[in-house]
């Protein structure tokens, strides 16, 4: 054997041997559980299309992957348009930018179930700090996450809060590209700032904007600590995530097989979604 | 009309900063406070007491999960530096039978959502015994797909003149990769460290599921049980808790600002 592919063998082993029993393994076992049932304490048994049909017809996880829908229909359009508006200023020639962009950036490395604590206590019913300030203004106090029809959206502002710092680095990246003389062209045509953003920058900047659409949406779909903390899935369901409730049916229910399932369930419903954004983005384009 | 869009801007953008950045002092001075005083927007606490902290020290083993947190983000974080590296220079300086599987493997690991192979990976650990054991918040983050393709990409830029003078000295492959190819590749292997270290700092879904033991319980873990359970009983207490796990990240943030946006903008890490 050559020297080079004993040394190149040597030196992937280790990778290859965890890419077999941590990725390849659970992804071909992810795939037979769905036909099993298994409470990690008795032996697994054969199940066929128990589980398949079970999640066909549960009610909580249709409604987890509503709640989903609801969270994405606020989160990503609120997510472009804040990331987009803080990258536009920050494009200008500007004092402290390094300190803006910091500033913007910071929640973005603060653990989720940190800012889920600290917004539990921001949209705290009696206490909390977004309550007081709207006493200020006369505005009576909102059970922001008690109440069904408030309690995904709050949820859905915290997250957007917390990444848009991440996004502007995205928008900022693209803005960097659009050439000077391209900005000017259009300006010595007359057009106004509006006609600049909306006829040049913002068709140059679509490559952003599906990396912004797929990103938020894939991390939608993994909201857990949120709701677990906060909400516990609660009100009425109303926050109930699919990560949330996989969790409890492996964690709560010892369903293994089930869970499983849901898993699976899950990535075909990101890989669906992100697919279908990705022909909706592109045939907007094309008119 | 010049200076008007310019108090706008810069009007703007204080808003928007106040709204980033107040959230957390409002946090660090709650945990400064009575129970009484929590509710006001003042930064300043009229009566400032540790008693939050000295609660939240003697209800749960937070010195001990601070410990855990740390130990495990600085190995997983060793290994993806030194195991992912050995594998990058593999897969970019030496050729062997198998590598363009691994280099397709890779990619493919990325595509796949982790929420697929949560349940299977849970009941491995379950399998190998390791719930409760350090072994199970380790193992399955020791390589890193992302980290690999990064220090690829690097790699391939280094001369092959490089690697061919050093061979031809008696330079076995390793001495290559860590007297040559470590020194010129320290912006990536930072970034690398950065993102590994932070994912592994603030996860909380894994340890969830593998651990119930206390005393082996990662910092977000216990937090994230300690307030949900009622064991913090209070916001002031809850939030200082979480002041143990922010603290550190806001003062390496401080100083390493650019390399941590760098690092997580430029990896996709979203906390």
């Amino acid at each position: 054997m050559r020297a080079e592919e004993r040394s190149g063998w040597l030196l992937t082993a280790p990778y290859a041997g965890f890419l077999l029993a941590f990725a390849a393994y659970p992804i071909v076992f992810a795939l037979v559980l769905v036909f099993m049932r298994w409470d990690l304490v008795t032996a697994p048994s054969f199940a066929g299309l128990d589980n398949v049909r079970l999640l066909a017809t549960d009610a909580r996880f249709w409604r987890a992957v509503a709640n989903t829908f609801v969270f994405l229909g606020i989160h990503v359009p609120l997510q472009i348009a804040t990331a987009l508006a803080l990258a536009l200023a920050l494009n200008r020639p500007l004092a402290l930018r390094a300190f803006w962009r910091a500033a913007f950036f910071l929640p973005v490395v603060i653990s989720g179930a940190v800012v889920a604590i600290l917004w539990n206590a921001l949209y705290a019913t009696d206490v909390g700090l977004i309550n007081r300030l709207l006493a200020q203004i006369g505005v009576a106090p909102v059970p922001w996450l008690t109440d069904p029809r408030t309690a995904m959206p709050a949820i859905a502002v915290m997250v957007t809060w917390k990444n848009v710092g991440f996004y502007v680095i995205i928008y900022l990246a693209g803005l960097q590209y659009i050439p000077r003389s391209c900005q000017e062209a259009i300006e010595l045509e007359g057009a106004s700032a509006w006609q600049r953003f909306w006829h040049l920058t913002l068709p140059l900047l679509l490559p952003q904007t599906i990396l912004v659409v797929t990103l938020s949406t894939i991390n939608g779909f993994q909201l857990f600590i949120e709701p677990y903390v906060m909400t516990g899935g609660g009100p009425l369901r109303r926050t109930l995530s699919v990560v949330l409730y996989l969790y409890t049916n492996a964690f709560s229910y010892q369903k293994m097989g089930y869970a499983a399932t849901i898993g699976v369930a899950l990535a075909l419903i990101i890989g669906i979604v992100v697919a279908v954004q990705r022909r909706l983005i592109g045939s907007a384009e094309a008119a | 009309m010049k200076t008007l869009r310019r108090v706008a801007l810069y009007g703007g953008l204080t808003i928007a900063a106040v709204t980033f950045i107040y959230p957390f002092l409002w946090m660090a001075s709650s945990t400064l406070k009575p129970p009484f005083e929590v509710g006001t927007l003042t930064l300043v606490p009229d009566r400032p007491t540790l008693d939050n902290y000295r609660v939240m020290w003697a209800r749960a083993p937070f010195g001990r999960a601070l410990a855990n947190s740390a130990l495990v983000a600085t190995t997983i974080t060793a290994a993806v530096l030194l195991l992912g590296s050995m594998t990058a220079y593999a897969m970019t300086r030496l050729r062997f039978r198998g590598r363009r599987l691994l280099n397709a493997a890779t990619i493919a690991v990325l595509l796949v959502p982790g929420q697929l192979t949560l349940i299977p990976l849970y009941t491995l650990i379950v399998r190998l015994g390791w719930v409760d054991t350090y072994a199970a918040l380790v193992a399955p983050y020791l390589f890193n797909a992302t980290a690999i393709l990064m220090l690829r990409q690097f790699f391939v830029q280094i001369p092959q003149s490089l690697v061919d003078s050093a061979r031809m000295d008696g330079m076995g492959e390793l001495r290559i990769l860590f007297t040559i190819f470590w020194p010129l590749a320290k912006p990536v292997l930072a970034a690398v460290a950065i993102f590994t270290f932070m994912g592994s700092w603030n996860e909380v879904l894994w340890p969830l599921l593998v651990v119930r033991e206390q005393k082996l319980m990662t910092l977000p873990q216990l937090l994230t049980v300690f307030a949900l359970g009622g064991g913090a009983g209070s916001i002031g207490v809850s939030l200082a808790s979480g002041m143990v796990l922010v603290v550190p990240v806001v003062v390496a943030y401080a100083f390493l600002q650019r390399y941590f946006i760098e690092s997580m903008a430029g990896a996709g890490i979203k906390g």
